[in-house]
């Protein structure tokens, strides 16, 4: 279940093993037999550390979703809340709380979990709603950095972007900083920090000044990685509003992959014949879990979607030759052998067939023609062709009430490219969604502009044509099957962000000094001291280990850049990726959405 | 079993339990209650028999997850996953390289032994900084039950969670002095208790005073104020610091929150006149004049509808009242049940047209799928028809006829009326497309007479069926001497 974590450069399974052990302990004080209540949003992170097995080693007999209203009875003498720190998350559990007692049968103890820490703003509702008293433990489980591949982390924070660049409030930015302590504590004091951004520079700043306050214990594990580059998704708003073309990109574009889980249209999965899983209904949705401990999926993830069907063929000729390989099988010897391997190619046959059925349904999307036509438009913005008048397509698909999403992102992308748009064609993209979307969205325009992503241009200095020529962003000749640079990812561009990481380790940020200064936010060097034992001598030949954090986000395509980039050969740099959140365009959008209330009908 | 009454007295004549406290809470009843609590709880620990406390396998399983299992043990007993749980893997070898805390306390090893020597420090010391050494603070820190604390250690004492009484903080210096400590560590869980401190402790101007030159823990404040709907003291503040249009947002956004049509508009009505920017400030006395309208169009054909007299209305009831809908979708339903009224009238087309300033695009896109929604290709054509000065009648289309073919296919019109419209597109190839595409024959025959292209007539012959009129007509075309042929 956690091969696939230490499948990287720097092993994540120690960190998932620390949050086993939390989780572990907080369960012990609470003795005997317990029914954990979750706040639904959290079973999917958990998931990701621990599984139900290490819950029931612990007594934990029962499991329910938190709900207002009373409590499903259960024969258990503990009762636990596992919740988000949110006010209205308390007023269930005071709802749960204060209609049990009237019950009375069986004396229930409650407790809650805070994840990823304890509220006092929480308490002090619990306290009016009078039920404070009758919590007895109330402890925090700071779930900061949940490992979610050998060299991926996410504090799955949904409203981190929206916290830290629409409200300034920087409480994510303390758990980033808490998270980067933890792994420091686990794997050594990373002697050199760089970060590009506000965000940055005060996640920086928490960390040494948590450093300074805790010297207690000197850290005396020799450091595994060598450098951390802190970036603020706002340095690159650009990178997430483009559709990633890379295959876990586009899974994760069109059907959303939460905490590693897809859910897909069961159609093409059924069950040819009779099939392990029994009698499948084709109406639920079939689930996969997508990580690297999957070999073909690792292989594949990454890729281009162009190029993923050459490898998904020659695979199915390499298993379909081994399985023919038991007609050459003569002794009971080499039958034996092939026995012995048959559960491997089995599994390897089910991948197969799940990844062939993913990426026929990817392809009947890709071959659409708005699919192609939205991608036209996209490539155009980003190579800087239009960028300054109003677009037919965009017109055409609010005219047609495409999803309001589809059309924010496209708008946000045309206004990154070009600095801000012209007020003109500002106020008539607004009009034009205002009339057809409903005023109320006023709100929304109002986030995206607070944000950067929709602005008037001021002054009238579009500088996105330096940076793109600079930074390279924009690449005629691109190699989909074997790439030789990241803009592979998105069939042409080459994300700023990652860019910034390749630029840092060679030739150095000093290069692009001037770029620097048109993007928004402090650039910064800092260092933090190692006792002398501790001071790496590299080997000859051996890699440097840098650990990426973007605060605001990161889309899958920016980490297949980074992957890209650590396999390079003489690349001399190996990426560990750490973010607040898993994003794509639509999700990102979606979270800077004023929240509006249902339709009454 | 009366365990609570057993437990009760034990607890009253037991002393031995007093430092098990989670709180250093002020309301001295309620830490009784959870003391007591805690002793029920703990008994069982002690009681247990259970040695299996610290039992841990580093096992992979492979299936179960929490999700999963939710739904499980909700509905089954849990007996059902034994066995799903399969041997070790690969991880437990990482797991020796994982650095051992140097206190590893739980609570069975504390009660094994049945030693009840712990301080409340040995509790919060379990948790992330057992396995985080760096995060550890030394213990001489925990210098408890002492209630004299500065600002910084209240404010690292709320940080652990805490709660702590904010009450000895009486001067507005004191205050002051707390919550710069609070912003200086940028925990924004301690800023906020302290400012929900200071809203309550002092006066408002003051407070906002105070805050305008403290901007982190300002927008945690606002923060709040919007978490928790705090509107009016929100407003209060937002125009202090003289942020009108922030505050007029502010204000507009609670309309959502209202359900009633007619209470809605009054607040609606309310917001126009807020200092706006000047684009906002159209929009919304436009979103007030909607659902103005809609409310009388509303009553009107609710009206209509339930008296059964109105054919429109009878043979396309209404699928949802038009309350909140946005403009465009507004404009279409007047276009489906109110085309042919006059301007005068507030549910005509013509009058929203007029009212709200629609471009004629989107005027035409919208009547054009209303009326071929109904099949009225009169109306349709009467949309594109004008007449000049001389009385001639010609055909035109903001939006480009291709995308007239378009909405009319979308609308399953037939073949004779989008053959019509087929023949005005303007460019050549688009017009052979979209012909061929649906079987347009005769625009497609005429446009290769036209272009005098004999050779991809007769491809196109094939493809007509036979002895059909197309058929008859490509041959007649095809023998005709009067076309020079190009090929």
């Amino acid at each position: 279940m956690a091969a696939h974590l230490s499948s990287g450069r720097v092993n994540l399974t120690a960190l998932r093993e620390a949050g086993r052990r939390e989780l572990r302990e907080f369960l012990d004080k609470c003795a005997g037999s317990k029914a954990i209540v979750w706040d639904e949003y959290l079973t999917g992170p958990f998931g990701l550390i621990a599984q139900y097995s290490l819950l029931k080693e612990h007594e934990v007999e029962k499991m329910f979703t938190l709900k207002a209203g009373r409590l499903p009875p259960a024969d258990v003498k503990n009762i636990i809340f596992f919740v988000r720190p949110r006010l209205e998350l308390m007023d269930i559990i005071a709802e749960n709380v204060l209609s049990e007692d009237r019950v009375r049968s069986p004396v229930r103890d409650f407790h809650i979990l805070f994840v990823p820490r304890r509220s006092l703003l929480c308490e002090q509702r619990l306290k009016d709603q009078g039920v404070l008293g009758s919590i007895i433990h109330r402890e925090e489980y700071s779930l900061d950095l949940i490992p979610f591949d050998g060299d991926l982390l996410s504090m799955e924070s949904e409203s981190a972007f929206k916290e830290c660049y629409l409200e300034n409030d920087q409480t994510s930015l303390y758990h980033a900083a808490k998270g980067l302590m933890t792994l420091q504590a686990l794997y050594g004091t990373i002697p050199q920090i760089f970060g590009k951004g506000e965000c940055a520079r005060h996640v920086a700043n928490m960390m040494i000044r948590m450093k300074r306050e805790f010297p207690g214990s000197q850290n005396s594990i020799f450091p595994v990685f060598d450098t951390l580059l802190l970036l603020d998704r706002n340095v690159d708003l650009l990178t997430p509003l483009a559709t990633q073309l890379t295959y876990e990109g586009l899974i994760d574009e069109i059907y959303g992959i939460q905490n590693t889980y897809v859910k897909l249209p069961p159609e093409k999965f059924a069950p040819k014949k009779q099939g392990e899983g029994g009698k499948e209904l084709p109406t639920e949705p079939k689930k996969l879990q997508l990580n690297s401990a999957e070999e073909l999926y690792a292989e594949i993830r990454d890729k281009n979607f162009n190029a993923v069907g050459s490898v998904l063929s020659k695979k199915a000729k390499i298993i379909s030759a081994a399985f023919e390989e038991r007609h050459h099988a003569k002794t009971v010897g080499e039958i034996k052998q092939f026995v012995l391997q048959l559960p491997h190619m089995q599994a390897a046959r089910t991948s197969l067939a799940n990844h062939t059925s993913i990426a026929e349904l990817i392809k009947d999307i890709t071959t659409s023609e708005d699919f192609f036509d939205n991608l036209t438009v996209e490539q155009e913005f980003m190579s800087g062709i239009d960028t300054d008048k109003t677009n037919n397509y965009i017109e055409d698909c609010i005219a047609q009430k495409h999803p309001l999403i589809k059309i924010l992102r496209m708008v946000c992308l045309q206004s990154v490219c070009n600095s801000g748009l012209k007020q003109k064609v500002l106020d008539y993209y607004k009009r034009e969604i205002l009339q057809t979307y409903g005023y109320e969205h006023i709100l929304t325009l109002n986030n995206l502009e607070k944000a950067g992503l929709l602005k008037p241009q001021a002054s009238g200095r579009n500088n996105y044509p330096t940076i793109r020529k600079t930074m390279r962003l924009w690449m005629d000749d691109i190699n989909e099957q074997n790439p030789n640079d990241i803009s592979y990812v998105y069939s042409g561009y080459a994300p700023l962000s990652v860019r910034l990481a390749q630029l840092l380790a060679r030739p150095g940020w000093r290069s692009i000094e001037e770029v620097l200064k048109m993007l928004p936010g402090p650039h910064f060097e800092e260092r933090q001291q190692l006792p002398t034992g501790l001071q790496k001598k590299r080997q000859h030949g051996e890699n440097r280990v840098t650990l990426v954090f973007f605060l605001g986000g990161v889309t899958y395509a920016e980490i297949a850049a980074l992957r890209f980039l650590s396999q390079i050969e003489d690349g001399g740099t190996e990426y560990v990726i750490a973010t607040t959140k898993l994003i794509n365009g639509t999700s990102w959008i979606k979270s800077l959405m004023e929240k509006l209330e249902p339709p009454p009908f | 079993m009366n365990r609570m009454k057993v437990d009760e007295e034990e607890y009253w004549h037991s002393s031995k339990f007093k430092a098990f406290t989670f709180d250093d809470e002020d309301d001295e009843l309620s830490q009784l209650k959870e003391s007591k609590r805690a002793v029920n709880s703990l008994r069982d620990i002690v009681d247990d028999d259970d040695d299996d406390l610290e039992k841990f396998s580093w096992s992979g399983e492979p299936v179960g997850s929490i999700s999963w299992s939710i739904k499980e043990t909700a509905s089954s007993s849990s007996g059902a996953f034994e066995g799903r749980d399969s041997g070790l893997q690969k991880g437990s070898s990482a797991y020796t390289t994982f650095p051992k805390p140097v206190s590893s306390y739980s609570l069975s090893s504390f009660f094994k032994g049945r030693h009840v020597a712990f301080s409340s420090t040995a509790l919060s010391e379990t948790g992330v900084k057992s396995y985080a050494p760096e995060l550890r603070r030394p213990k001489a820190e925990y210098k408890d039950y002492n209630s004299d604390w500065s600002p910084k250690d209240t404010v690292r004492r709320m940080q652990k969670g805490k709660i702590c009484s904010l009450e000895r903080f009486r001067s507005l210096q004191d205050k002051l002095l707390l919550l710069d400590e609070a912003v200086a560590v940028h925990d924004g869980n301690v800023i906020t208790a302290i400012l929900i401190f200071m809203k309550r402790t002092l006066k408002k101007a003051i407070l906002f005073r105070e805050l305008e030159v403290r901007q982190v823990a300002l927008r945690h404040l606002i923060h709040f104020l919007k978490e928790i709907g705090e509107q009016k003291l929100l407003l209060d503040l937002l125009r202090f610091l003289d942020r009108m249009e922030e505050a007029a947002l502010t204000q507009y956004r609670e309309h959502l929150s209202i359900q009633d049509a007619d209470k809605r508009k009054e607040f609606l009505k309310g917001c126009v006149g807020l200092p706006f920017s000047s684009e906002d400030a159209v929009h919304v006395q436009d979103h007030y004049t909607l659902l103005e309208r809609q409310i009388i169009i509303e009553a009107n054909d609710r009206h209509l509808e339930s008296a059964g007299q109105t054919e429109i209305f009878r043979k396309y009831p209404r699928k949802a009242s038009i309350l909140n809908m946005p403009l465009v979708t507004t404009l279409f339903y007047s276009c489906f049940y109110h085309y042919t009224e006059a301007e005068g009238m507030f549910s005509s087309p013509a009058n929203l047209k007029k009212t709200f300033k629609i471009p004629d695009k989107q005027y035409v896109l919208t009547a054009l799928a209303a009326r071929a929604k109904l099949r009225a290709w009169h109306d349709v054509d009467a949309l594109f028809t004008t007449k000049n000065w001389l009385g001639y009648t010609k055909k035109k289309a903001p939006i480009g006829f291709h995308r007239v073919v378009e909405i009319l296919q979308r609308n399953s019109a037939p073949v004779q009326v989008l053959q019509e419209y087929v023949r005005l597109v303007e460019d050549v190839d688009t017009k052979l497309n979209l012909a061929t595409k649906y079987k347009c024959h005769d625009v497609v025959v005429d446009t290769y007479r036209d272009l005098k292209d004999r050779q991809q007539l007769m491809v196109y012959r094939c493809k007509v069926e036979r002895g059909s009129p197309e058929e008859d007509k490509i041959d007649g075309i095809l023998s005709s001497s009067q076309i020079r042929w190009k090929n």
